[in-house]
């Protein structure tokens, strides 16, 4: 058996540099650094669970949004076509590029609609006052599937790609690319709140 | 301000998943798992050095197509053009678009070899057991992990013009292999910059100080 710390000790070692040290009792504001290396260690924000919920729901609302409308709009010699995020996938399937369509469907598709699910998930029973079950496998998921959700990334190649284009057509941004761009700042103001060390010390 | 009990560390072990700090047991047993969270435990990332090298060394094989294949075909008006990831920024200073032609050449061509470059120095000063610019290192080692991702760009342009283009039904995009080597350069040097562990670099600050002190 593993002998464990009480959290009222909260003793933490940091996870870049391994100093372990003491979190200072009057922790409540700002947020605690390591004292070797400047890594966050502890981060005090208003509100743990009622946050990353409220952005959990707004980006799975965005998320729809993005797919459901249309990307960008193409116009040459009076002909109007318009795109969607799923378009160019489904074109590289066609094309016989099944991985670099695998790679773009987990980037824009899958991991970023995983890490809003998880938050649901995760966040919804906790404002209801209870542990959702598989607590430790959803938030261990979460961290892993975090660095692969790469919308704002994709935002941009839309963005080269629409100049690129503008010379000989004309390019209008679409529903989803204004959803797309909301979205981006919605999952990523969801990421800095997740702090999963917070977290394990409210439900243990 | 909090005490620093580094002393500590020896004996101690942290959960990579919820952060709880145990007490190592006196008889080692073959698998520790966390009392919070049941995660396995370890002290640093098993074989980080040899699995990041693994990951770093293909990456670097894969950067050579990656360059030199086309990453999309153009057809218009019967005529074909083949771009590589270079010749495409090259379009984009020709036609004066030169932001983003600085986007795609700093996304695109520097950031994969800058990553692939501090990667291996990482690696290398590890496996020397060198004490010095620990926090430098360090700092190195958020940047890789910050700006890797964003090499995907041009692998989300090419699906974006491929979608659109093919729509206009005047011209044909395809996608070329050098974009499938490509993504696998970001992927490969993601997964390298994941499996190294930061806290190896402080390992060798703690053992030459403590080198000292018995001295």
């Amino acid at each position: 058996m593993v002998d464990h710390f009480h959290s009222k000790h909260s003793l933490v070692a940091c996870h870049e540099c391994d100093e372990l040290q003491r979190l200072p009792a009057e922790r409540e504001r700002g947020r605690v650094r390591c004292l070797r290396c400047g890594c966050v260690l502890h981060h005090a924000g208003r509100d743990a669970i009622a946050a990353p919920l409220a952005l959990g729901l707004a980006a799975l609302v965005l998320f729809v949004l993005s797919n459901a409308f249309p990307l960008l709009d193409f116009g040459l010699h009076g002909r109007h076509d318009s795109t969607y995020l799923l378009a160019g996938i489904r074109e590289l399937f066609n094309q016989d590029m099944p991985l670099l369509a695998s790679v773009v469907l987990f980037t824009t598709i899958i991991a970023p609609l995983l890490h809003i699910s998880l938050l649901i998930y995760l966040y919804l029973p906790l404002a209801l006052g209870r542990r959702p079950p598989a607590f430790a496998k959803a938030l261990r998921l979460v961290q892993t599937i975090l660095p692969w959700s790469m919308l704002e990334i994709f935002l941009l190649g839309v963005l080269v790609a629409g100049v690129k284009l503008a010379e000989q057509a004309t390019i209008v941004a679409g529903p989803a690319a204004w959803s797309l761009g909301l979205l981006v700042f919605v999952l990523s103001a969801a990421a800095t709140q997740v702090h999963p060390q917070r977290l394990w010390e409210r439900v243990a | 301000m909090s005490a620093a009990s580094h002393s500590l560390a020896g004996n101690h072990l942290a959960c990579h998943t919820c952060g709880l700090v145990s007490r190592h047991p006196e008889v080692l047993t073959a698998r520790l798992s966390c009392p919070r969270c049941g995660v396995e435990l370890h002290h640093r990332i098993p074989r980080s050095v040899s699995r990041s090298w693994a990951f770093l060394v293909a990456a670097m094989m894969l950067y050579i197509p990656a360059n030199l294949l086309p990453i999309m075909h153009v057809t218009s008006l019967g005529k074909t053009r083949s771009d590589t990831i270079l010749s495409g920024a090259e379009y984009l200073l020709v036609h004066g678009m030169w932001p983003l032609a600085l986007i795609v050449f700093v996304a695109s061509v520097l950031v994969p070899v800058v990553k692939i470059l501090i990667l291996a120095y990482l690696l290398i000063s590890v496996q020397r057991r060198s004490p010095g610019r620990a926090m430098e290192r360090l700092r190195l080692y958020r940047f890789t992990e910050f700006v890797g991702r964003w090499s995907m760009v041009d692998v989300f342009v090419v699906t974006v013009l491929v979608a659109l283009v093919h729509l206009g039904n005047v011209a044909e995009i395809e996608a070329g292999l050098g974009a499938v080597f490509f993504a696998g350069v970001v992927v490969l040097t993601m997964f390298a910059a994941q499996t190294f562990d930061p806290r190896l670099i402080w390992d060798n600050v703690r053992a030459h100080a403590a080198r000292h002190t018995t001295e």
